[in-house]
């Protein structure tokens, strides 16, 4: 689908509360949009994004038009132990895109 | 009398010459200012990933990647703050995207890529990266004749609204223009995204996007005008440091 961008905290402590940032390449076609000849733009945007933690939902969010091209989503979580991020996006066109990180507690 | 004259020398000078140069960088909210210093929020940086995969990737009929002539993309630090050049084998000035096709075709043997394309922008991103923080450079003795040039097509006014490049950036900067504040105009972080267009451009986009607001008919990319108005705009600029790849509103 597209481009990702993932920034997890290296060197974390158990017990600190980490930002992650993602950022991913993607049109986000509002559908109220017309093209040159007239006709409406179909929409096409990230309607979902879910970051789960060794199977465990810990961050997602919902998605509408009025959000920007190259979403930018950034969330905290509490660091308690090492383990797998996944993130997924979801869009109209039927794609997702999954990207895992390495999270490492000293 | 000594006075006088030094008064009359200050006022023939363009108001940018007694202001120091300051970047756009500037004037922008600080939290668009936290999003171009933190490379993680930069969506731009979306451009420089795709950047180094074509960096190393083989293309056209010759097999060959940028990395095999150029080895380490960090060996390009310093070439950004010199573009537009004056290209000897081409006989002219040109602008880093018009080496990128140049590269492409000639070197690679692969099928043109046009100006503003993805792939010329995010190549052009990851090089100017490799100069981030350096001094724009000055036009050399080469690009005299195209520094008049541009420099002309600065000052010359333009479109239904008669208004020249100069008179905005030079005579009103620092003041408003509706509700945003009219900059200096230094290229100083381009390829950059635009929260306006959701997208990676290049200067001349910029450019044409004032060409347009000024009710006058743009230049084409590449052409002859927008090189030398970009060779002109580095000149100006010469000094503040390259931000490749910044963030404007």
């Amino acid at each position: 689908m597209a481009s990702v961008l993932i920034n997890v905290p290296k060197a974390v402590r158990k017990g600190d509360v980490i930002e992650i940032k993602t950022l991913i390449s993607h049109p986000m076609e509002t559908g109220f949009r017309s093209a040159p000849d007239g006709k409406l733009i179909p929409r096409d945007i990230i309607y979902r994004f879910v970051c789960t933690f060794e199977g465990v939902e810990i961050f997602a969010a919902d998605l509408f038009p009025a959000i920007s091209a190259n979403p930018f989503i950034a969330f905290t979580m509490r660091a308690e132990r090492s383990g797998t991020l996944t993130f997924r996006w979801l869009d109209d066109k039927g794609g997702a895109q999954v990207e895992t990180a390495r999270l490492d507690v000293q | 009398m000594r006075s006088l004259i030094l008064a009359l020398c200050l006022m023939s000078l363009p108001a940018w010459a007694q202001a120091p140069k300051t970047s756009s960088f500037d004037l922008m909210k600080p939290e668009t200012q936290a999003m171009q210093r933190d490379d993680a929020s930069n969506p731009a940086m979306l451009w420089i990933a795709e950047g180094r995969t074509l960096w190393s990737e083989k293309a056209g009929a010759s097999r060959k990647a940028c990395a095999d002539c150029h080895g380490d993309v960090g060996s390009l630090r310093g070439v950004a703050v010199r573009y537009p050049a004056f290209k000897a084998t081409q006989h002219k000035v040109i602008t880093l995207d018009q080496q990128i096709q140049i590269c492409r075709v000639q070197e690679q043997k692969a099928d043109p890529w046009a100006l503003e394309s993805r792939p010329v922008l995010a190549l052009s991103a990851l090089i100017g990266l490799q100069s981030r923080g350096l001094a724009l450079l000055p036009a050399t003795p080469a690009e005299a004749s195209t520094l008049a040039q541009g420099r002309a097509l600065y000052e010359e006014r333009r479109g239904q609204m008669n208004l020249s490049c100069a008179q905005c950036h030079d005579d009103n900067a620092g003041k408003s223009l509706g509700g945003a504040v009219i900059p200096q105009g230094h290229p100083t972080g381009y390829p950059l995204y635009r929260l306006e267009w959701q997208d990676l451009g290049s200067v001349e986009r910029r450019l044409r996007n004032c060409m347009v607001g000024v009710r006058s008919e743009p230049y084409p990319y590449g052409s002859p005008e927008m090189v030398a108005l970009e060779v002109f705009l580095r000149d100006r600029a010469a000094g503040l440091p390259l931000e490749t790849p910044a963030i404007r509103p």
